[in-house]
């Protein structure tokens, strides 16, 4: 481990996030400070969500550092970073319960919106951030933002649900893409 | 998993920075007078197509990704790479089925270097401590040299004394490059290396070539010399030191004495050669060894050297290679 060894668990691996977001990613340029709230927030997030899914029992006193860095801001940050850590980690061969997809969703007039970009989530609505394992149906991380009637929320999550299934597809076609290929150039 | 930050990368998108060049033409892009500016050669990012759909190799392996059913019969062992869901066993990384028996593993594509005893490796001095040395070999945690396995200059065996652990930093310093053999895996997975023979120890003018693990064949012998005019240690761990061949083999110093003289160029060249085709080959995912490095290098020749790196002379040079080797075979 680099860095502090007293942080280091005697039984499993720490998993260390680090969130940060391009100044050219948003509308307008903006500089940000490197400790500001919303990064420390969406680092804890997706350490949340990543300790969840790693199989850290495997690698007593080690750390795995995540690194994410958003270039275009455009709505569902916290979704592309987990969905884009996903694919890092299981391209660096460290063993997971399942994929991690994550998706957002809304409610506008009475419909449920999924993956919703930088407009519809800037209007003020209720929005749903859900990180899924989709073979087994477990929930790594659930949150929400604003009011939402618990009538609603079925709906909301059923439409989260699907979306994440959708990006699982798309994210398990790309590894067996990638898999087989490789395999056939190794070949023997 | 990585003692050290092991960044994980996002996975670069297809959009690969191999597109086609596009030559600039005619006045447009002639420089204004009086500025000596060369041809710049610009790519375009073009969509990969995915290599290996053209060979027709049909590994037989089933290949698997994180949260696939493995089986569901409990009657198997689980190696490597699985977990037992309920009632089932499941993969935990993404690559292909190995099946020894009733031992059922998942090998990933790739991993850091899983230390073997035996294997060579290169590795490279990261910490002085007390009576030990800690090496960076591409794995989870840091190797360990321990000063009673290291080979005294002159060969010279005796018991380590105080004086030895207060010149440790004089034989070996944070930086340093040494190839070294495993001697015994920790319980923990740290490797521990020992140096007792006089053909490992400290390395000195070369190229280091850091590739992933899982691309160097395990051979009977890591040192070899090349008829091209240099030779190469395989390191199992993924790094790879080429180097110029010594003329006379130096045995009194056993590895300690780095020899500081001047390369010739004709010798940097081949050097060079020789990791712009290692670089090759890698790109293109065909296992190292000595056999295939020579071919690549031999098919190499016509091209100038810093051409090697272009993705489209990269993907001639490894068929052409591909095809020799097939031929060796059968």
């Amino acid at each position: 481990m680099r860095g502090s060894r007293s942080k280091a668990l005697h039984d499993r691996a720490l998993v260390n996030c680090q969130y940060s977001m391009a100044t050219f990613s948003t509308g307008e340029r903006k500089r940000r400070p490197h400790g500001d709230r919303k990064s420390s927030e969406m680092t804890l997030h997706l350490k949340q969500t990543f300790e969840a899914a790693i199989l850290t029992q495997l690698y007593p006193r080690s750390q795995i550092d995540i690194y994410v860095q958003i270039l275009q801001a455009d709505g569902g940050n916290y979704c592309a970073c987990v969905n884009a850590a996903t694919l890092a980690v299981i391209d660096a061969g460290i063993p997971m319960q399942d994929y991690v997809c994550a998706s957002s969703a809304g409610f506008v007039e009475d419909t449920a919106l999924a993956d919703l970009n930088y407009v519809e989530e800037a209007a003020g609505g209720p929005q749903v951030a859900l990180a899924l394992l989709p073979k087994s149906d477990q929930i790594a991380l659930l949150e929400m933002n604003a009011r939402l009637h618990e009538d609603h929320l079925e709906c909301v999550l059923d439409a989260a649900t699907a979306a994440c299934r959708a990006v699982h597809a798309v994210l398990d076609q790309v590894v067996r893409d990638h898999v087989r290929e490789v395999a056939t150039l190794l070949g023997e | 998993m990585a003692t050290r930050g092991a960044r994980t990368r996002a996975l670069a998108s297809s959009w690969h920075g191999g597109g086609k060049p596009v030559e600039p033409k005619g006045p447009e892009a002639a420089a204004p007078p009086g500025v000596g500016m060369a041809a710049m050669e610009v790519r375009l990012p073009v969509a990969r197509k995915l290599v290996g759909q053209d060979l027709a190799r049909g590994s037989g392996r089933d290949l698997v990704a994180p949260g696939d059913t493995i089986t569901t019969d409990t009657g198997y062992m689980r190696g490597h790479g699985t977990y037992m869901g309920e009632e089932k066993l499941v993969a935990s990384v993404a690559g292909a089925v190995e099946r020894v028996n009733k031992l059922i593993c998942v090998k990933a594509l790739k991993t850091r270097y899983n230390g073997e005893v035996g294997d060579i490796v290169v590795g490279r001095i990261t910490e002085v401590q007390q009576k030990r040395w800690k090496v960076e070999t591409n794995s989870r945690l840091d190797s360990v040299l321990l000063l009673s396995s290291m080979n005294l200059p002159g060969g010279e065996l005796r018991r380590r004394s105080a004086e030895d652990e207060l010149a440790m930093r004089d034989y070996l310093q944070e930086g340093d490059l040494i190839s070294a053999e495993v001697q015994s895996v920790f319980s923990d997975g740290a490797v521990s290396l020992h140096t007792r023979s006089l053909k490992y120890g400290k390395l000195g003018q070369g190229v280091l070539v850091q590739v992933s693990p899982s691309l160097v064949k395990r051979q009977k012998t890591h040192f070899h010399d090349l008829p091209c005019g240099a030779s190469v240690i395989l390191g199992n761990n993924g790094f790879i030191w080429i180097y110029p061949t010594p003329e006379q083999k130096d045995e009194e110093a056993g590895g300690f004495i780095t020899n500081l003289e001047p390369v010739s160029l004709g010798d940097r060249e081949v050097i060079s050669r020789l990791r712009n085709c290692i670089m090759a080959l890698v790109t293109q995912k065909l296992m190292l060894y000595d056999t295939s490095i020579l071919y690549c290098y031999e098919a190499s020749l016509s091209h100038q050297i810093k051409d090697i790196l272009k993705p489209e002379v990269m993907e001639e040079i490894v068929l052409e290679t591909r095809q020799r080797l097939l031929e060796l075979e059968g």
